[in-house]
């Protein structure tokens, strides 16, 4: 089992049901963790808490990770402007009815979606047989293509968005992630090194 | 007292914004920058130093709008024609970034000069049927010292003798061109071999250390990214030159909502904008510069009601991007290196089968654009292109989307037609309540067979260079092409151009030859809402030359 390590938005039911989600986009096999290892369901709590932290945990800081030298700063994420907070809590909230909120009519946030598709997949999802999660999970679309783009960002996106454990996921796929300050050589570039 | 806050207020601090500020201030003038988005490019304080909020990062750049706008507080939306109704799209439509530097921030920054025939299209090819061709008011021969000076003042490294068709320039780049990424090796000497004439791309990010910012070290992150070490150099040089002359300021957030014009109605005297907290404040000035970019410039006009009612907004021109890709056995590691380091000018010279395809569609030719040599996006992009389960991890661990991908992208040359606009959406509003721009696009014929014709030649030279399969669709779509369906039917490119005209007559154009607008003189257009035609060519480098031909003019009148 992938143990937790984001605790801002579900419970541990949801949670659980969200990491096995994540293992049916993106399967484990031939080398790849898949989306449960990697902490997706981290990932994807981070972002619909987001606001439990502040700054709240939407932007990485920079200029630097520290993994290819440098100072380790994408722990400290950035601060939101009133509008940028405004957009980001009504995404991710929803707009709840709030004037401030509808400029452009009502908005279905994540954390909804989320709810509401978790529940639809039943109390009973994580003892299911995979194809039986294959098609729950096709049953509610809304949710399984915003997993799926979550999944894929947690899986992919740095680690310090709460998915891709120590680089796991670049590591599978043999991607370097960020290499700044260290860059590339002027022959690694060329391909000769 | 003076009468007013500064001499000129520039709307806006992207590439156009920031070269004409700086040229303003250099000139003597005062100046107030007012920038919608955040600033995260460079202090307030001496010597202005970088922020250290660019970096390595998919997620803050390309999936949660970092450099803005948020889609969601500033919706666009898109049709094709008025048959489709108020709109077929909402949300981002050839965004650029909202942030202190505009869209320099994150372009990877190929910026070639135009030849000197894009600047006489209607002399060129004659009438269109459906277009409206017209010659610039300006020319190559005027323009080339502005070429020159923006080069020079962004840091640009390329190669003089490396293109056979780059137009006459009075001097050498001011850098010699970066290294070659791999995959531009393989792919460049396989177009060498079908008789092309590839050359490195003249680029603004260093290869040596220039000005003070040092070489770019080939991170990958490039197109989409602000540079976490400051080696690209527009707009930062120019913001920065700007602040450093002491008469230069710079207010981010601070959104433009309204412009002051004179009593008599014969010119304008300032603006008035909301700022952070959304409460209203005015600059007063003896000359507005507009550069919020060729999208938001006329979605501003048609707000304001000023202009030549008949062509402000029309015209929008955005390059037909033919994107075709190359699947390679081996892993080219396109992650090293910026993010384009070769381009091909061929498609734009064209050549006799080109000539021949031309007076076969009954065109005069087909214009082509320039190629690009680069490849894919990162992991992120590179996972949701791919489908959920099997087919994912398979497809990540192959990485026949991104590590073993070759593109060519050709910016297609755009005919001007007046029924392709930026106007304001019927329904649709911002954050702020101001209806929201909308663009109607539909791609000439011209640009359509232009597209069919290269495809298929590019995708000669990328089997030609060891590509076991190629593929190529085009945006906006070729109809009936598979990825003719909803959803990706608006144009993707981030090429704006030619909502606000210039001219030598009033009843055809917007501005004047020197970006006046008629009958307002005061009010100068300084980003590319202003080129009369497209070119098959990134605008910057252009418009920054524009800019700075334009505000120098506008300094010695005040
Ligand atoms: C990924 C990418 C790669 C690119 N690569 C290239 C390339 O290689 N070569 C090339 O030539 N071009 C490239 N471009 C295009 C390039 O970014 C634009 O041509 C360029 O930024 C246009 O400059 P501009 O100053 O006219 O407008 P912009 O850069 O759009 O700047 C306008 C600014 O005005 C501000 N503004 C707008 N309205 C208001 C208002 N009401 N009040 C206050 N401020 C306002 C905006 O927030 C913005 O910051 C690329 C673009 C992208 C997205
Ligand atoms: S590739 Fe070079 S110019 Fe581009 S972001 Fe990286 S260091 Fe900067």
């Amino acid at each position: 089992m992938t143990e937790r390590r984001s605790h801002r938005f579900f419970d541990d039911a949801a949670w659980a049901v969200v990491a096995a989600a994540c293992d049916r986009l993106i399967p484990p096999g031939d080398g790849h963790p898949g989306g449960r290892a990697l902490g997706c369901a981290d990932y994807i709590d981070g972002l619909l808490g987001a606001f439990g932290d502040d700054p709240p945990r939407i932007w990485a800081g920079g200029p630097f990770s520290g993994r290819a030298g440098g100072e380790a700063a994408f722990e400290r994420f950035s601060t939101l402007s009133p509008l940028e907070e405004l957009a980001w809590r009504t995404r991710i909230e929803g707009s709840r009815g709030r004037a401030e909120r509808e400029w452009a009519g009502p908005v279905r946030g994540w954390q909804e979606v989320y709810l509401e598709g978790i529940a639809a997949l039943g109390d009973d999802f994580c003892a299911c047989g995979p194809e039986e999660q294959d098609r729950r999970l096709d049953a509610v679309p809304e949710l399984r293509d915003l997993l799926y783009a979550h999944a894929c960002e947690g899986a992919y996106g740095a680690p310090e968005y709460g998915g891709n454990r120590d680089g796991a996921g670049w590591a599978a796929i043999g991607f370097p992630g960020d290499v700044q300050p260290r860059g590339w050589t002027d022959a690694e570039v060329r391909g000769d090194a | 007292m003076p009468d007013h806050d500064c001499d000129v207020v520039v709307i806006g601090s992207g590439p156009g914004g920031a070269a004409a500020a700086h040229a303003l201030t250099e000139a003597g003038r005062t100046v107030i920058v007012l920038e919608k988005g955040r600033n995260h490019l460079l202090a307030a304080e001496p010597p202005f130093a970088p922020l250290g909020r660019f970096s390595n990062d998919e997620i803050k750049f390309t999936r949660r709008y970092f450099l803005g706008p948020d889609p969601l507080l500033e919706p666009r939306t898109f049709r094709r024609d008025a048959a489709d109704g108020e709109h077929l799209e909402i949300g981002e439509v050839n965004t650029v970034p909202s942030t202190v530097g505009g869209g320099g921030v994150h372009a990877d920054g190929k910026l070639p000069r135009f030849r000197e025939t894009d600047f006489r299209l209607r002399s060129e090819l004659g009438a269109v049927d459906g277009a409206h061709l017209v010659d610039w008011p300006v020319g190559y021969d005027e323009l080339e010292p502005f070429y020159t000076e923006a080069e020079r003042l962004i840091g640009v490294a390329g190669d003089a003798a490396a293109n056979p068709y780059a137009s006459w320039r009075s001097g050498p780049f001011p850098m010699p061109p970066g290294p070659d990424m791999y995959v531009a090796t393989l792919v460049t000497a396989a177009a060498r071999r079908l008789g092309y004439h590839p050359y490195p791309a003249p680029t603004g990010a260093n290869s040596v250390p220039y000005d003070g910012r040092p070489a770019c070290n080939n991170c990958g992150f490039c197109a989409w990214y602000g540079c976490p070490i400051e080696a690209k150099g527009d707009p930062v040089v120019p913001l920065r030159r700007m602040l450093a002359s002491g008469r230069g300021a710079l207010r981010a957030q601070a959104h433009v909502t309204e412009v002051l014009i004179a009593p008599d109605g014969r010119s304008v005297r300032g603006v008035r904008y909301l700022d952070v907290d959304r409460q209203p404040h005015t600059v007063t000035a003896r000359a507005v510069v507009l550069a919020a970019g060729a999208f938001e410039t006329p979605r501003l006009l048609l707000r304001w009601g000023l202009g030549n009612p008949d062509i402000v907004g029309r015209f929008l021109m955005v390059h037909t991007q033919t994107l075709v890709l190359g699947f390679f056995r081996h892993r080219l590691h396109t992650h090293r290196g910026r993010s384009v380091t070769h381009l091909m000018d061929d498609p734009i010279v064209g050549d006799a089968a080109s000539a021949a395809a031309a007076a076969e569609a009954d065109l005069p030719a087909l214009r082509g654009g320039v190629v690009e040599v680069g490849g894919a996006g990162g992991p992120v992009m590179e996972a949701l292109a791919l489908p959920p389960g099997p087919a994912h991890v398979e497809g990540m661990m192959r990485s026949h989307l991104r590590d073993r991908l070759a593109v060519l992208t050709m910016q297609g040359e755009d005919l001007p037609q007046a029924t392709n606009r930026v106007d304001l959406d019927p329904r649709v509003r911002d954050v702020h309540g101001f209806p929201a721009g909308r663009v109607t696009y539909r791609p000439h014929r011209h640009e359509l067979v232009t597209a069919e014709h290269w495809a298929p030649r590019l995708e000669a030279v990328l089997r030609k260079a060891g590509a076991t399969g190629t593929f190529w669709v085009s945006s906006p779509p070729v109809p009936g092409h598979p990825n003719d369906r909803p959803g990706m039917r608006a144009p993707s490119s981030r090429h704006v151009m030619g909502t606000a005209r210039m001219g030598r007559d009033p009843d055809g154009s917007v501005f004047d030859p020197w970006q006046r607008m008629w009958g307002l003189e005061n009010l100068v257009c300084c980003d590319s809402s202003v080129f009369p035609t497209a070119s098959g060519y990134g605008p910057t480098l252009t418009l920054v030359a524009l800019a700075i031909r334009a505000a120098r003019a506008l300094a010695s009148s005040l």
